[in-house]
């Protein structure tokens, strides 16, 4: 019993390595053949991963992904064939986990928060020019439009590309990098409309064909006196042309039709006019720490933080103590031996723990609804749920008190096991009432065991978005002010502001995430520090 | 169609992961559930008359999931969705402008190519067009309402006889929708954005700050007043109302004529009706149309597929199968609105609306102006919660 309360007690990561990695290096010391074929399948597989994770990073050009991904496999290579680096062995694939998957998002996030990565804000300066160049090719007023054929003279897998154009009286062309020139009508079959079936110099290319020479294809322009042939897939073409271009030296965008100019701002990315207004397509920039000074200058954000931490707070305090107070009343009960039919109690009591948590919100949002709600029609009250801010208040702390404790009642039942019960017999044989042998002996031996999930259990709530933008969505909202709700975390709270408004503002969220880790982890930082006080007193 | 004209953030904090590109097809096309089937045909054939490989995947949250996609150099070649995508898009070079010719032009309704319009370029191929309508049991009101005040009338009639049980049934929510609220806001004299002279929004005239916004949004505190709007009433809980006859009335759009139909109410579609004195009650015109995609590997195949193959008669009317919206393409829309009438009441509905602002600031709007609307419906203020609101959207547009 006390084995198993302890394997409940621990937390997941505290599992410690798989221990099959630990009998592979014994066994291959020992050099038992098993051994060593699991070592080379696995081998197997960590150079499978890594050829399949360099394709992408070849395609595109990344030449220090594919030397990282090189290196990193000759070493693990190394590390796992040599017969010496025994402590490696053991320490490499957690730290590289690590690396992975804990040390890179939170360098990226780091990185993120100085940038104006975003909406608008997503590629480089090189991307947004080519986009901007791209959405403004135009038909040439007045210019042809041809059905189009795609014609290659020679082999059909390397020779050069033409374009067999058929105007709209049928009259036959062939476009080139040179330009357009009639062809010979006689030279041609062509389609009751127009369309060229065969020509004599060319083979003509079938969509699938074509498909396989796109590049070919995309990268052919044929000159015109207005412009370009451009084809619009492959069976028909229009003259026109991008009517913006950039210029490197006055870094400028300039319009050829209106004469308008946008001037690059490196500042902020983009490409403004003289009166500021500016082209959609922006560009990444640095932005230093102007993320961070908008959090306490921007005064809608500055202005509620403080009300919103509050309440954040209060939220993960109430909710953790609440499930805490509910499940361990749940399990003392539980835990009596008088009780007949505990093992029926104890699997309803965990129902709505292994129900999925965001069915289970959205449930309980229906049944707060005002008008046709269950609760308000099974008490017969008419309390406008999430209409008055301390009604969702409410309603947001009963839902997670009905998620959360029978996770603390199942943590609270191993623990109350684990407790040796001739501690509180003797208790009893002095005299104590049952109280106050509670209050000394059983509780503060059930802190020590429960005080890191507590702790866990307030840091996941403090950041719980689901039980706040599937119950209340933050609201009610003051008529004055539609940017934070009564029920708004901090999370729910820069959640709206990062993505809510104009698109999704990925630097400005990942500022605010730093800060709200900085406050995460103090809170833990003094919880766990007084937990450590609470061993050492027993 | 709601969620995405919503523009709401989505619903789960992590968007469900795109599918993986499979790397021996000549095009890839992503789609939503709805559409997938008549893509997948229309695919298949394209695919077969070609002799080549087309891979139809099937996408949740296609705009978020495009967007990482594209930036990350993973983009699929083409990708259907709501007009109102298009800002956002645009903005971050995932998609090309489409050229359709004059000729090609024509055949479409002309809102459905005024919806693809931004900036003065088409950006998408549209196959059809959407908008919001009144539907009202016949056996309860045998005749259309000529106003708002005529139908709430009515509908109070109806309760007060014990007939039903809610006046009338729009979808506000706890936190307002301003995409059904729309027509009740036009017709009572508020506006979004002004227009500048090219017909195209201006981000610069926001209407929410004139005197007129005030008004409108005190007259739509006033049906919250009377019990005809609440915010109780969302669009999940929506349909029931209509289809278990608890009320006579039920604003909302062809997403839900399926089970308006399948529930055997007797009914009958008619435009959102306006405020007696009132101006015209209009609603958004959304537009689903298939983008381009700027990064794609197979661009000519795919503007093949988009341009030459895909604005066909048998297509669209495949995916009006589907998705009973009012086809794009003028010559569908007569062939099968001669087969469902219905589909007449709908387009008549929708003839008058307002193409939905496919700018990137309007995504700054839904939200403020929703929780306006709702807390007015609740009794706030007028004037200075639509100020409140207001000045939040001008923060954010800048």
């Amino acid at each position: 019993m006390a084995q198993q309360s302890a394997s409940t007690t621990s937390t997941p990561t505290q599992g410690g390595r798989p221990p099959k990695k630990q009998r592979l290096s014994v066994a291959s010391k020992r050099g038992s053949t098993l051994g060593t074929i699991v070592k080379i399948m696995l081998l197997g597989v960590v150079a499978a991963i890594a050829v399949f994770s360099m394709l992408p990073l070849i395609d595109r050009r990344n030449w220090l992904g594919v030397i990282l991904v090189v290196l990193t496999t000759a070493a693990l290579f190394y590390i796992y064939l040599t017969p010496k680096l025994i402590p490696a062995k053991y320490l490499v694939v957690g730290t590289l986990f690590l690396a992975i998957f804990q040390v890179l998002p939170i360098v990226y996030t780091i990185t993120t928060a100085f940038t104006n990565f975003g909406d608008g804000h997503r590629g480089t300066k090189e991307d947004a020019i080519v986009s901007i160049r791209s959405t403004s090719v135009k038909e040439v007023e007045g210019g042809a439009t041809y059905t189009l054929s795609i014609g290659v003279s020679g082999d059909e897998n390397t020779g050069d590309i033409a374009f067999l154009l058929a105007d709209k009286d049928g009259n036959p062309f062939v476009g080139t990098a040179k330009g357009v020139a009639p062809l010979d009508k006689s030279a041609v079959t062509q389609s009751p409309s127009g369309k060229i079936l065969a020509a004599s110099d060319y083979t003509v290319l079938n969509l699938g064909k074509a498909a396989s020479r796109q590049a070919d294809i995309t990268a052919l322009v044929v000159p015109t006196d207005n412009g370009a042939i451009i084809a619009k897939g492959v069976s028909s073409a229009f003259e026109g042309g991008a009517t913006r271009k950039y210029d490197a030296a006055t870094d400028t965008i300039t319009d050829s039709i209106s004469g308008q100019t946008w001037a690059a701002d490196d500042t902020d990315g983009y490409f403004k006019d003289a009166k500021g207004a500016f082209l959609p397509q922006g560009w990444q920039v640095n932005v230093g720490l102007k993320n961070f000074v908008d959090v306490f200058t921007n005064p809608s954000i500055a202005k509620y933080f403080l009300q919103v931490i509050l309440w954040n707070f209060a939220f993960a305090l109430l909710v953790m103590a609440s499930t805490f107070a509910l499940g361990l009343g749940v399990a003392m009960v539980m835990n009596s031996d008088k009780l007949r039919g505990r093992k029926i109690y104890r699997s309803i009591l965990i129902l709505p723990y292994a129900m999925p948590g965001f069915a289970m919100l959205l449930l309980w949002r229906d049944m707060f609804n005002t008008d046709y709600g269950l609760i308000n029609k099974l008490f017969g009250t008419d309390i406008d749920w999430f209409g008055n801010p301390w009604a969702a208040r409410a309603a947001v702390l009963i839902v997670q008190l009905w998620m959360g404790y029978p996770y603390m009642f199942l943590v609270c039942t191993g623990a109350l096991q684990s407790i040796p019960s001739d501690l509180v017999e003797a208790a009893g044989v002095d005299g104590a009432k049952p109280f106050y042998a509670f209050r000394t002996i059983t509780f503060p031996l059930l802190l020590v065991a429960v005080a890191p999930l507590l702790i866990a259990t307030f840091a996941f709530n403090f950041n719980n978005f689901g039980a706040i933008y599937l119950v209340s969505g933050g609201g009610p909202f003051p008529a004055d002010n539609p940017t934070v709700g009564a029920t708004d975390l901090l999370i729910s709270y820069t959640y709206r502001l990062a993505f809510g408004g104009q698109g999704a503002q990925y630097g400005l969220a990942a500022a605010i995430s730093i800060l709200i880790f900085i406050i995460v982890a103090a809170v833990s930082f003094i919880g766990f520090k007084r937990t450590k006080a609470l061993e050492e007193i027993n | 169609m709601s969620d995405s004209a919503s523009a709401e953030a989505p619903a789960a904090a992590d968007p469900s992961a795109p599918p993986v590109i499979d790397g021996a097809a000549d095009l890839v096309i992503w789609t939503a559930q709805l559409e997938s089937a008549a893509i997948q045909a229309a695919a298949d054939k394209f695919a077969a008359d070609n002799g080549i490989k087309v891979s139809v995947q099937i996408v949740a949250e296609g705009r978020t999931a495009f967007l990482n996609a594209s930036q990350a150099g993973q983009a699929p070649d083409l990708i259907n969705g709501a007009h109102d995508w298009i800002g956002q898009l645009v903005q971050n070079g995932a998609i090309d402008p489409v050229q359709l010719d004059a000729a090609t032009q024509a055949k479409f309704n002309p809102l459905a190519i005024k919806g693809v319009t931004f900036n003065g370029q088409i950006y998408g191929v549209p196959y059809d067009l959407g908008n919001i309508f009144l539907v009202r049991n016949t056996d309860m009101a045998p005749e259309a309402p000529k106003s708002v005040e005529d139908m709430v009338a009515s509908g109070k009639k109806l309760v007060a006889d014990g007939k039903a049980s809610e006046i009338m049934a729009l979808p506000v929510g706890a936190n307002g929708d301003p995409y059904h609220m729309y027509p009740f806001f036009t017709s009572a004299g508020g506006y979004l954005f002004g227009k500048s002279a090219d017909g195209n929004y201006n981000p610069k005239d926001l209407g929410l700050t004139k005197p007129e916004a005030t008004a409108a949004m005190a007259k739509i505190g006033e049906l919250g007043k009377e019990g005809a709007l609440k915010t109780s009433i969302d669009g999940g809980n929506l349909v029931p109302f209509f289809t278990e006859k608890k009320t006579a009335y039920m604003i909302t759009g062809p997403w839900n004529l399926p089970d308006i139909k399948k529930s055997g109410v007797p009914f009958a579609i008619s435009p959102v009706p306006a405020f007696e004195g009132g101006a015209a009650a209009k609603p958004f015109v959304t537009v689903d149309a298939l983008y381009v995609a700027s990064k794609g590997k197979h661009k000519t195949v795919a503007q093949e597929f988009a341009l030459n193959y895909f604005a066909s008669d048998e297509v669209s009317s495949a995916l009006y199968k589907l998705s009973p919206r009012q086809p794009a393409l003028i010559s569908v829309y007569d062939q099968e609105v001669a087969a469902d009438p219905v589909l007449a009441d709908v387009a008549n509905a929708g003839k008058d609306g307002d193409i939905l602002p496919a700018i990137p600031e309007m995504a700054s709007v839904w939200d403020p102006f929703g929780k306006a609307q709702s807390a007015v419906i609740g009794g706030a203020d007028p004037a200075t919660t639509i100020a409140a609101a207001a000045s939040a959207i001008q923060a954010a547009i800048g």
